[in-house]
């Protein structure tokens, strides 16, 4: 039994003709129940989110942003494990480096730019997954796992010891950037602007990976997950479609990494040590790989149950919420919303 | 030969892969120091049937009792030490250990004092000289021959009440096929019983004292092999050889 | 080449030293994660904990006894018992799975052994005496004895490990456990128990790698995470499940840091074994030292 494949479903055997044709509409009829259901959740949560800043106090306010930030990232980490099949380490180096980049953008340039701090960041994100997935998609599985890991500690080491460029331990500080259309106009965030601004880049980030797992490249990838080398059997490139993957994955991790530093104003080495990707595939594992959606509510399920029990259990929070973790591994590896994976896919 | 003399006894067993039905319901007996062949085409459950005897693949219904006590959801290793010695399809001795330490996983038991060792060792020997030649080799450096020897003498080691075969004669050459019907013998000699899965019919025809047909996961035909030797329509029938 | 002739050559034959001696250590870290790695496929990311948790057990048995060996011993047990407790609880109802799924469970029980770390003993660092003073002269510097002792030792405990492998009907079934699981129980070896007592070896040697380690840099609760990456990369580099490869490689790491550490900070000389691990995987991703197997 995998944790990252579904059972093969058994055929039925050919149904007589007229039958046939009851099922297809039958299916069709089926398939749109179940956009209809779908798209009214999606609207419904959407609708929450954008009215939540206005009547939640403060602290939540940016609480509920920053879940949002690192569902992004989680998500953009189920590309690789929930579609393709293959567990990475890497996402803090991407995600540090949209971070590290952005803050270059808001530090060089004057007036800070936020479109400019967008592409600056996903720009270092992208080289950084074309190098990392240069060197590592040939490999499978564990080895795969560990090369990641390993790159993540390269960026960290090397950003943390490079202090004159990246601010070493203490990282960098800048200004927020106002949100501007350029000739158009420009206002400066409030904590309710920002919370919308972050909704609608994850909102759109999430259509768009939508699509892609939808698109016959996104069918490719989880043929990849489900059988390897029957798949290269075939005749696709597995590597270049990896490849691909990985760079997709990095690229709205780093967005997300921008997203954290024009929230933050700050960007520092912890955030690219390996320890920030384990906690990625924890939301992960914890919301239901191959869902999209599932990694950002196993963001929120982790990022409240630290809130809550760091309440009774002060700084060792880590220790319930890892053996919480581990509980899930074993008894429910589909996480809490992989029973809804195809729902959330058709 | 009454059922109150059977050493093995599968009653009834299902067994299934996923959503497929690989045993169906086969049931079979062999008796202390019998030799039974289980004849079939590819893919109707013959090799399943021996694993789950030994335990390696665990029934989801039916029972198997190893003179008279039910062994169906005991760990491959204790069916192992109870006195069920099993040869898979692929030999599958370990290719890093020397002959001598393949025959020691088997040897090295609880209750064996260093004499019986030894002479237990020495008795195997005498059956397979040429292992005794070997003994210091990596057990992957062997021909497909003398692997098969080895695996068959490694399950001598458990002094078992019955060896289990899957298709010993695979890929080997004429000479080594009726060294194979030797050793067959030689267990039958030695009153452990054998259950042989084999694709060779004549061979098994010839070794064996009755002989179970299966087809598509459940037992199709049953006889004494002489019967069978005799009047080959049956064969025909189910194996179309 | 004139750098060279910058490094004094008494500094040189120090780090080779230092070097050798870390890379002991490392080695023995680095065989109980390639030992259990050989034999149940599992990549132990809370091998780090366990070390780190061993130097703890011998900071406190040795505040209570005083005597060094007695810590040593009592860290190794306790230790392994620790991973057999780890492996009963976390990995074998994983045992059917995705082999994936014991990176997560190993790294959740991680997360878990360093904060309760952090927890009962707090951040700051612990101190574990050396176990007898004494230096010897190595030109003009004094270089101590225990560290010498200290690298005795692991090459000991690792020499011990391999000749129970060797010889002995138990190495006999760990090895055929290792090499075919289904056929090892066909033959009547209790498998299951086989693999319970291999992780607890496993994790005694990373718990008697932290005893050992204590002296050279005390003790503190993220001690761990430095160690595991270094055992990942000594690991993959010597060819997983390849204990003489691991050995090699572990020393091998070691020398290339300390000598790194001439010329950069600590700090930035860890990228000279990344980058190791990233060559090897490129040019020879079975392992630099993967000759003939365990």
């Amino acid at each position: 039994m995998s944790l990252l494949s579904e059972n093969a479903s058994h055929p039925d055997p050919l149904p007589a003709r007229g039958e046939r044709e009851e099922r297809a509409k039958r299916g069709e009829e089926q398939r749109r129940q179940r956009a209809l259901i779908y798209w009214t959740g999606f609207s419904v949560v959407l609708a929450l989110l954008v009215v939540a800043p206005l009547v939640l106090p403060e602290f939540w306010r940016r609480f509920l942003t920053e879940i949002l930030i690192w569902g992004l990232l989680a998500m953009s980490s189920d590309i690789l494990i929930g579609f393709t099949g293959m567990v990475s380490f890497g996402h803090s180096a991407f995600f540090g480096l949209g971070m590290y980049g952005a803050a270059g953008a808001l530090l060089s340039v004057e007036p800070p730019d936020l479109w400019l701090a967008i592409l600056y960041g996903l720009v270092a994100a992208a080289a950084v997954a074309g190098f990392v997935a240069y060197f590592s998609t040939r490999l499978r599985d564990i080895y795969f796992a560990i090369t990641t890991l390993i790159f993540s500690q390269i960026f960290y080491v090397v950003i943390f010891t490079w202090t004159e460029v990246t601010g070493g331990e203490n990282g960098l500080t800048f200004r927020r950037p106002p949100l501007a259309i350029p000739g158009l106009f420009s206002t400066p965030f409030t904590s309710v602007t920002m919370h919308w601004f972050v909704v609608a880049v994850v909102t759109l980030s999430y259509l768009v990976l939508r699509r892609i797992t939808q698109s016959p490249f996104g069918m490719v990838l989880q043929s990849i997950r489900e059988n390897e080398s029957r798949t290269r059997a075939i005749g696709y490139p597995i590597e270049r479609y990896k490849i691909v993957a990985v760079m997709l994955s990095g690229l709205f991790a780093g967005l997300a990494g921008v997203l954290y530093a024009v929230q933050n104003q700050f960007a520092a080495p912890d955030f690219v040590f390996f320890l920030v990707s384990g906690e990625t595939v924890i939301y992960n594992v914890i919301g239901g790989i191959g869902t999209l959606v599932g990694p950002i509510v196993g963001a929120a399920f982790f990022l409240l149950l630290r809130e809550g029990l760091s309440r009774f259990f002060t700084e060792y929070y880590l220790i319930p919420v890892g053996l919480i973790f581990i509980a899930m591994v074993i008894f429910m590896p589909q996480g809490l919303l992989g029973f809804m994976r195809r729902w959330l896919n058709e | 030969m009454s059922s109150t003399s059977a050493l093995l006894e599968i009653e009834e067993i299902h067994t299934s892969y996923g959503k497929s039905h690989i045993l169906d319901g086969v049931s079979l007996k062999v008796g202390r120091g019998e030799v039974v062949g289980l004849l079939g085409r590819n893919g109707v459950g013959k090799s399943t049937t021996l694993k789950a005897v030994a335990g390696l693949v665990h029934p989801s219904r039916g029972e198997v009792r190893l003179e008279g006590r039910p062994i169906t959801r005991l760990p491959a290793h204790r069916v192992a030490r109870l006195g069920i010695g099993y040869v898979p399809e692929e030999r599958r001795i370990f290719p890093l250990l020397t002959v001598i330490e393949n025959l020691r996983t088997g040897l090295d038991r609880h209750g064996m004092t260093t004499a019986r060792k030894r002479e237990l060792l020495e008795k195997v020997y005498a059956y397979f000289p040429v292992l005794a030649e070997r003994r210091s080799q990596a057990g992957g450096t062997l021909s497909g021959g003398e692997q098969q020897m080895l695996a068959i003498a490694r399950a001598m080691m458990l002094e078992p009440k019955i060896i289990l075969l899957d298709e010993p004669t695979e890929g080997l050459m004429p000479r080594m096929v009726s060294q194979i019907r030797e050793i067959i013998d030689v267990l039958h000699r030695e009153r452990v019983a054998v259950l042989l899965v084999e694709q060779n019919v004549p061979l098994t025809l010839e070794a064996s004292q009755r002989i179970y047909i299966l087809e598509k996961g459940v037992v199709r035909h049953h006889a004494p092999a002489a019967e069978l030797r005799v009047d080959d329509a049956v064969i025909h029938q189910y194996l179309g050889v | 080449m004139d750098f060279l002739h910058t490094i004094p050559f008494d500094q040189l034959l120090i780090q080779t030293i230092n070097g050798i001696v870390t890379g002991m250590i490392l080695a023995l870290v680095a065989s109980g994660l390639t030992l259990i790695f050989g034999i149940m496929d599992v990549v132990n990311f809370a091998h780090g904990e366990l070390f780190m948790l061993g130097a703890y057990v011998g900071v406190i048995v040795l505040a209570a006894t005083g005597n060094f060996w007695v810590a040593l011993v009592s860290a190794s047990l306790i230790i392994a018992l620790l991973g057999a407790a780890i492996y009963l609880t976390t990995l074998r109802p994983l045992l059917g799975r995705d082999p994936l799924t014991t990176i997560l469970a190993t790294f959740g029980a991680s997360l878990v052994l360093q904060n309760y770390a952090l927890w009962q003993f707090g951040p700051v660092a612990r101190k574990i005496a050396e176990p007898f003073t004494g230096h010897f002269s190595l030109f003009y510097l004094d270089y101590p004895w225990y560290r010498l002792v200290i690298a005795l030792l692991s090459a000991a405990i690792i020499g011990a490990l391999w000749l129970f492998l060797k010889f002995g009907t138990y190495g006999i079934w760990i090895r055929a456990t290792t090499q075919d699981r289904v056929m090892a129980q066909a033959m009547g070896i209790p498998v299951p128990w086989v693999l319970t007592v291999v992780f607890a070896i496993g994790a005694g040697m990373a718990g008697a790698s932290g005893v050992l380690f204590g002296p050279l840099a005390g003790v503190n609760p993220t001690m761990g995470l430095d160690w595991i990456l270094k055992a990942f990369i000594v690991v993959v580099v010597g060819g997983m499940g390849n204990l003489t490869g691991s050995i090699a490689a572990a020393i091998f790491i070691s020398l290339l840091e300390a000598y790194a550490a001439l010329w950069v900070s600590p700090a930035q000389a860890v990228i000279v074994s990344f980058v190791a691990l990233i060559l090897t995987l490129l040019f020879r991703p079975t392992g630099l030292f993967a000759t003939a197997p365990k």
